[in-house]
């Protein structure tokens, strides 16, 4: 096929494969317009279509009772009863964040916020996963700093609570961290709003900020590798106004309590082109756009510039005839930018017009049913040999507590208090638990419900073995969820991977996939939304493989909430579950000996299901003081944090002394507080559950055998890791 | 007591001063769009914390003169009870109901957590549900919570027993650790810290409600 070099300059600029440009060319059946390549590249982007994940995507788990809309909309939705519904997404603004760390981390909260209010839910809650690269790093300090700045700064201002998250570093985030965020939603179930446009001849509306050259191009920059000259793609970044995202939020919501609405769909990747070719194709109908009647920052702006552009804020409605004003009352009221630019037509076409000129005129349906689904070549991790523990015993000279002293200061067991305490985690004041604990809980408002919710996931297992990486990411969201007292209802994913066109990343991919069906299916815990980050990769360099889970559970009675921390004195400390002493692949491994080896802990998700229900109905029984799940750093770990959360020691007397009990990560694991063990240890054994003693609560001291630690020293090592290292 | 929470165009904890207020007084308050000038009869009103206007230009520069400002200013002349929570007590000083400013914090970052403070006078219509002294732990959420006057006024402000709340733990580098003042006749109180906030069990502490309590007490 020969090309004209116009049309080869813009193959390249927008990765597309030459390949797809043939099927592009016959869709059309001509040449292209700049604007229509542009349109058709953004669409046909991995960002946007999925073509690398979506026949392994089609295999997961979305239907349940609790299901009320899975995943092809802006955000899953969930039953949480009383005819109120749970509305929640996860997505990744990975290599924004890297480029620009504050804008890059900022939008990324203000897009998924979009997605969530979009569906007619009012956003009562934010949560984040960071994945930076190793302390050492000269840019990591930088990007952490940029990063948490530009979260808060955008969440803070529209008021949604920041109330959890995870933060992890490793080296192979160094070029390419990770800015995953999540939005919880609660709406009417009744009113649950979607992008599929309806009536011919009704107008489309914009509204939200003018439209401006930022992030143009974002969604194929996205679905590209790095290189050394990523900062030269600062451009293709948005750049946020959290000011206006509070005014729409409060407009569009306003607005959906009328009945002026037939769809609204956000304008995030891809822009106005998503937008209207989603509305345009779930609806089954054509849309014309007088693209003059955009509001814009530049008049300059071409056709493509418009149709690509990145501004953030910005939404798309089709309203019902005869309630244009009403609208138009509700965006002068709170002072946004609105404008119809286009109505629905029979055509099944996109058309725009710029100046009077026609620049797009596409097929919406030959267009979306083309989008290339690729079914590429993968690979399986080969397996890694189960460790002995016994091979890697607490060094000489050292004991367990050393150890726990040594662990609890290192960047990924550390307080992660500097971070948080940049969040505002009150606002809407109906939180009832945040960062710091297993699982945020917020008060379903109006009511005594507490929603829960939590992000997890680690990429040390998924590098190890996907399967089980992607299991355990699942099953740790089900068990800091049933920690507080809820019951895990659903999840949302956000794949952060690789190159997908080498077969290992798509082995890990493929592998992450199986493993997190498996758990879905046998926890009784569907995904109803998610987002695929692929290509995170710097000269070569895959990341990690971070499946990350944000998992949603619901209590009835929020009065019955529990917490890590450790209540009172003289109460019996047990662990939940079997601890064999796992060591691949777990903290203590990589920290104590420097190696990043093994397989991970395997996952039993019949025992995940049986502990999980076990320890959901103590705390119901109010049978239980307090309950941490047992995750990375192990059972030493998990005391420790308890003992620090309620300022108050422990005096453990358990027989065993080897690192496997103490750090092995072996998982279904609790560590609960009693007042009464005799009565929590008939019933685990008539629950089939295994248990330990441990000890008792006291003092101001972890005890263990004839060794003490000061909770203060804990603390201070605990507590002053990271804002040390941030003053530099 | 009938109250008024005047919502800004990026108020954001505006909802959460009308909950509290409920709890306090069993009565909804009144909502004041920022485009109005006209106000119903009310004992208290309410200037919520938030981001109005975005903070641009400078936090609470742009919310001191809207039109419903200048009913606020007209009001608390004529002795109306106002309280500025967070953003509230910035566009106080930004509208020239309190002396000051409120400058970023030290840091140069956001904090939030829950701060001790000493109630240092509890003759106020704010706070004469506390002891004379008394340490309430009340969270704090803000980036521009820096408390800074000429030193003529702080030690009027001082000397006039007009602070009401002082960090003990200070936050945010306020002089004197300043964390909530009055004006001259005490009908008019900011405050960085948001009482609001810890005002019902599910907040694990209520130390707030007691100045929504202490407001009932004396207005009735």
């Amino acid at each position: 096929m020969t090309m004209s070099p116009e049309i080869e300059k813009l193959i390249a600029e927008h990765n597309m494969a030459r390949d797809e440009y043939a099927v592009l060319l016959r869709v059309l059946g001509r040449e292209p317009t700049e604007a229509e390549f542009g349109v058709i590249a953004a669409m046909w982007s991995e960002h946007c279509s999925y073509k690398s994940t979506r026949v392994w995507l089609k295999t997961l788990p979305t239907t349940g009772p609790q299901v009320i809309m899975g995943p092809g909309e802006n955000a899953g939705v969930i039953d949480i009863g009383d005819g109120q519904a749970a509305v929640f997404k996860m997505e990744s603004h990975n290599h924004p964040s890297y480029i620009e760390p504050y804008q890059g981390a900022a939008t990324g909260v203000g897009g998924i916020l979009r997605d969530v209010f979009t569906m007619g839910a009012r956003p009562i809650a934010n949560l984040n996963a960071l994945r930076f690269g190793e302390v050492s790093h000269p840019k990591t300090r930088s990007l952490v700093s940029g990063v948490v700045a530009g979260i808060g700064g955008y969440g803070n201002c529209v008021g949604v609570p920041t109330v959890g998250g995870e933060t992890n570093f490793h080296a192979s985030y160094n070029g390419n961290n990770l800015v995953n965020a999540m939005t919880v939603g609660l709406a009417d179930a009744k009113r649950i709003f979607t992008s599929a446009a309806a009536g011919i001849g009704n107008a489309v509306v914009y509204v939200g900020s003018k439209t401006g050259r930022d992030g143009i191009k974002g969604a194929t920059m996205a679905s590209g590798e790095f290189n050394a000259n990523a900062e030269s793609q600062r451009p293709t970044v948005q750049v946020g106004d959290p000011f206006t995202e509070k005014l729409l939020i409060e407009a569009c919501l306003e607005l959906m309590g009328t009945e002026a609405v037939v769809a609204i769909q956000d304008m995030g990747a891809a822009g106005l082109t998503s937008s209207a070719v989603e509305m345009a194709s779930k609806g089954g109908l054509g849309i014309e756009l007088d693209l003059d009647k955009v509001p814009l920052r530049e008049d300059a702006m071409s056709a493509y510039e418009i149709m690509l552009s990145e501004s953030q804020e910005r939404m798309l409605f089709v309203l019902k005839p005869g309630h244009e004003k009403e609208a138009e009352d509700i965006f002068k009221k709170w002072e946004l930018d609105y404008s119809v630019i286009g109505k629905l037509t029979d055509t099944g076409r996109i058309v725009c017009l710029r100046h009077g000129k026609t620049e797009v005129d596409i097929k919406v349906d030959p267009l979306v049913e083309s989008s290339p689904v690729y079914n590429r070549p993968y690979e399986a991790t080969p397996v890694q040999p189960v460790l002995n523990a016994a091979d890697y015993p607490i060094p000489a000279g050292e004991t367990p507590l050393s150890v726990l002293k040594t662990l609890i200061a290192t960047p990924d067991l550390c307080s992660r208090r500097w971070i948080w305490e940049q969040y505002d985690c009150h606002v809407g004041t109906n939180t009832a638990q945040s960062s710091g604990g297993d699982a945020a809980v917020v008060r379903v408002e109006g009511t005594n419900k507490g929603l829960a919710m939590c992000v997890d996931c680690s990429p040390r297992y998924c590098a190890a073995d996907p399967v089980m990486g992607g299991k355990q990411a699942v099953a740790e969201t089900y068990r800091n969820i049933s920690a507080v007292g809820a019951k895990p209802l659903a999840i949302t994913d956000n794949m952060n991977f690789g190159n997908p066109e080498k077969p290992r990343i798509m082995g890990q991919f493929v592998g992450a996939c199986e493993g997190m069906k498996e758990a879905c299916i046998a926890l009784d815990y569907p995904i109803v939304s998610g987002n695929c980050s692929l290509y995170n990769e710097t000269n070569g360099q895959p990341i990690l493989p971070a499946p990350a889970i944000g998992g949603v559970g619901l209590m009835q009675d929020i009065s019955k909430m529990m917490t890590v921390a450790f209540k009172a004195e003289g109460e019996s400390v047990l662990v939940i579950g079997e601890t064999k002493g796992h060591i691949g692949q777990s903290l203590y491994l990589r920290e104590i000996f420097g190696k990043e080896e093994g397989a991970p802990p395997p996952v039993n998700l019949t025992a995940e299901r049986r502990h999980g229900k076990f320890v959901r109905q103590l705390i119901d029984d109010r049978a239980i003081t307090a309950c941490h799940d047992v995750a990375d750093g192990g059972l030493m770990i998990a005391l420790a944090e308890m003992a620090l959360a309620g300022d108050m020691g422990c005096k453990i007397d358990a027989p065993a002394t080897d690192a496997g009990f103490w750090f092995g990560e072996d998982q279904a694991r609790y560590v609960v507080t009693t007042r009464d063990p005799d009565a929590l240890i008939a019933k685990a054994e008539a629950a089939g559950v295994p248990f330990m003693l441990l000890g008792l609560t006291g003092g101001d001291k972890v005890v263990l055998a004839a060794e003490t630690v000061d909770l203060a020293w804990l603390r201070d090592l605990h507590e002053s890791f990271l804002p040390d290292y941030m003053e530099g | 007591m009938k109250a008024a929470v005047v919502v800004f165009p990026g108020s954001n904890c505006d909802r959460d001063a009308m909950r509290a207020l409920t709890l306090a007084t069993g009565q909804k308050p009144h909502m004041a769009w920022h485009g109005d000038a006209a106000m119903p009869d009310v004992d208290l009103i309410v200037l919520p914390g938030g981001f109005s206007y975005g903070d641009y230009h400078r936090t609470g520069a742009m919310a001191a003169p809207s039109p419903v400002m200048r009913e606020v200013i007209a009001r608390a002349n004529k002795g109306t009870r106002v309280i500025g929570i967070c953003n509230g007590f910035q566009i106080l000083c930004e509208s020239g109901l309190l002396p000051g400013v409120l400058l970023r914090n030290e840091s140069l970052k956001f904090v939030c957590r829950p701060v001790r403070l000493k109630v240092e006078n509890n003759q106020t219509d704010f706070t004469v549900s506390y002891d004379k002294g008394q340490t309430v732990t009340i969270p704090v959420a803000h980036g521009e919570g820096n408390y800074f006057a000429e030193p003529d006024t702080i030690k009027k402000l001082e000397g006039e027993g007009r602070v009401a709340f002082r960090y003990i733990d200070n936050p945010n580098g306020s002089m004197n650790d300043i964390a909530g003042i009055m004006n001259d006749k005490g009908n008019v109180l900011g405050m960085m810290p948001h009482p609001e906030r810890v005002a019902e069990p599910l907040h694990g502490c209520t130390d707030g409600i007691k100045v929504f309590q202490s407001l009932l007490k004396a207005i009735g």
